[in-house]
């Protein structure tokens, strides 16, 4: 079932300004979708149709089936999570008053909503004893855009909206936060409309991926088929001549390890499990199932190893050898030269 | 005489002789005065507060509406207090009622900008996350924007007391009573002492109210989260307060 759909949406700003122009997607539910393009192309302005800060001039927007128009857009922007770039804390409020934020407004119980805060803080790895009270200037902004986070989620929204969440942080930041939010995307099972302008963290964060030129949507596809077969100059320049590197930044191990280690590499996978792994050149580390083929070949090649074994909860599960890695790639490459 | 008293008298001039003279003999009347006079500014701003915060809310909504009710608190501000007084005798009588409605009058220009602009300078990111998380107009009103305008609607009414304070004694012409009363009769009896004396106690008033809000202000502005040079009172306050 879709939670959002947008069905022929129009957005004509006052000063005639076209903004987005016939626009039909739907948001499968559960999912994490990113609305990717160049500043100005109206990806921000869709986003903003699903919680109504704009209403479409034509055609409808849906809620979980609902026209959205119908709803009472106070009851509905409790139910949608939304965190946006510049974070907009509430600075005379303490990091519990802040997140405590929707709840209240929905009249909770007070000792549901301590309880929900400290809940909250715990998934944002800010522990309550020592944050609850802080003020957020007093926080890095990493922490309080996982303050502003933490907000979003407080009232367990249907939809979590992201407008640029970690547009505004450190490249180092980002990326933590990035990953931080990536494993509580998988805990929260809350559908996601993520907005960005970098194909790299749309490649990244997203389930499904909706690449939008000046007002029009011009490819929703998942990030690896869209690197597969980019299907227009608009997209393929998008995406970039690092087409393949992204390629494996968005391919799991997962995908391409041998769960039968052949015989062949008895040595490695017993000296993962020894913890003395050392290939010809130096230490070799082990990767997860989730993480990227991308990581797994620099770790071959920094190891000087031709494989690495895959470790899941302490145990070898399998083996992502540098063959397999190649292949996968070429495959997919030549997959979409045939088509 | 006391001897310590001549021999102070023999080492200052005699005119702050005569002035501490005045003091002495009139402690009680001056302390109940000043009281008198801090009584009247309180009241006025007791009402000029909330009917200045609302306008200053209300104008956020319809930027032509701002300048004019702004420009119209500007132009109370060039009226001469002695002729408002008389203005508004025929309506409201003598004694304190005119003086209340005219110092009303002429706070309201400070407290309506600073509401103003305090409110413009919400930080619009702040707003819209209220907005977005499904925060009704009144509740972002109450909840963030006046709250974080809090510091600077207090400059205003820091400001407005100050103005008062100076105003209310023109208001003992009509008999509102208060520090006037001393001026008033110095300049008719050419009594200097009075005036000095009444003077300087209303600065003393003025400036230690102003103060006093000053801190108010800094403690607002230190729980929005701001960065300031602290005032030692300030820093007093939070000592007592932690």
């Amino acid at each position: 079932m879709s939670t959002i759909e947008f069905d022929n949406a129009t957005k004509v700003y006052d000063d005639g300004t076209v903004a987005i122009e016939n626009l039909s997607f739907e948001v499968e539910e559960g999912t994490t979708t990113v609305l990717v393009g160049p500043s100005g192309c109206g990806k921000t302005t869709t986003m903003k149709l699903v919680n109504r800060l704009e209403d479409p001039t034509e055609g409808t927007v849906y809620f979980e089936g609902e026209d959205i128009e119908t709803l009472d857009s106070i009851e509905l922007r409790r139910s949608i999570g939304y965190v946006i770039q510049e974070i907009g804390l509430f600075d005379h409020m303490s990091v519990a008053e802040n997140v405590a934020t929707v709840p209240e407004l929905k009249g909770w119980d007070a000792e549901d909503i301590d309880d929900r805060v400290d809940e909250l803080l715990e998934l944002m790895d800010l522990p309550p004893a020592e944050y609850r009270d802080q003020y957020p200037t007093e926080l890095s902004g990493g922490q309080r855009q996982r303050v502003g986070v933490a907000r979003a989620l407080a009232a367990d929204p249907d939809v979590l909206l992201m407008d640029e969440p970690f547009g505004a942080l450190d490249p180092i930041t980002r990326e933590n936060l990035q990953d931080e939010f990536l494993d509580i995307q998988e805990r929260i099972d809350t559908t996601i409309l993520f907005v960005t302008h970098s194909i790299d963290e749309a490649l990244k964060m997203g389930d499904k991926i909706a690449i939008f030129d000046v007002g029009e949507l011009v490819r929703y596809d998942t990030p690896a088929n869209i690197l597969e077969d980019p299907g227009s100059e608009f997209v393929a320049d998008f995406i970039g001549a690092d087409r393949t590197l992204k390629q494996l930044q968005v391919t799991q191990v997962r995908d391409v390890m041998h769960r039968d280690v052949p015989a062949t590499y008895d040595h490695l996978v017993e000296a993962v499990t020894n913890g003395s792994a050392t290939g010809t050149d130096g230490a070799l580390v082990p990767v997860e199932p989730s993480d990227s083929t991308q990581t797994a070949l620099s770790r071959i090649i920094q190891a000087g190893a031709e494989a690495i074994p895959v470790v899941q909860d302490g145990r070898v599960v399998g083996i992502a050898t540098e063959e397999a890695i190649r292949e996968d790639t070429s495959d997919r490459r030549q997959s979409h030269e045939v088509a | 005489m006391l001897p310590t008293v001549a021999s102070n008298a023999a080492v200052t001039p005699a005119f702050i002789g005569s002035y501490l003279q005045y003091v002495r003999d009139n402690s009680g009347e001056l302390i109940s005065l000043t009281l008198q006079h801090f009584d009247i500014v309180a009241l006025a701003i007791a009402i000029a507060v909330p009917v200045g915060v609302t306008l200053g809310v209300l104008i956020t909504f319809n930027d032509r509406a701002a300048t004019v009710v702004i420009w119209l608190a500007g132009i109370m501000m060039t009226v001469p207090s002695i002729a408002l007084f008389g203005l508004l005798i025929p309506i409201l009588g003598i004694g304190n009622p005119p003086v209340i409605v005219a110092l009303v009058l002429y706070s309201q220009l400070p407290i309506i900008r600073n509401t103003y602009v305090g409110l413009q300078q919400v930080d619009p990111a702040a707003v819209e996350a209220g907005e977005g998380l499904g925060m009704s107009r009144i509740e972002r009103l109450r909840r963030v924007q006046l709250p974080i305008a809090l510091p600077v609607i207090m400059a205003g009414v820091r400001n407005a007391v100050v103005i008062l304070i100076g105003i209310a004694a023109i208001g003992a012409f009509i008999g509102a009573g208060g520090l006037g009363n001393p001026i008033f009769s110095g300049i008719s009896q050419a009594q200097t002492a009075r005036i000095v004396v009444a003077t300087i106690l209303l600065s003393g008033l003025a400036l230690s109210v102003d103060y006093m809000l000053g801190i108010v202000e800094q403690l607002l502005r230190l729980r929005n989260g701001e960065d300031i040079d602290q005032s030692v009172g300030t820093r007093a306050c939070r000592r007592v307060i932690s």
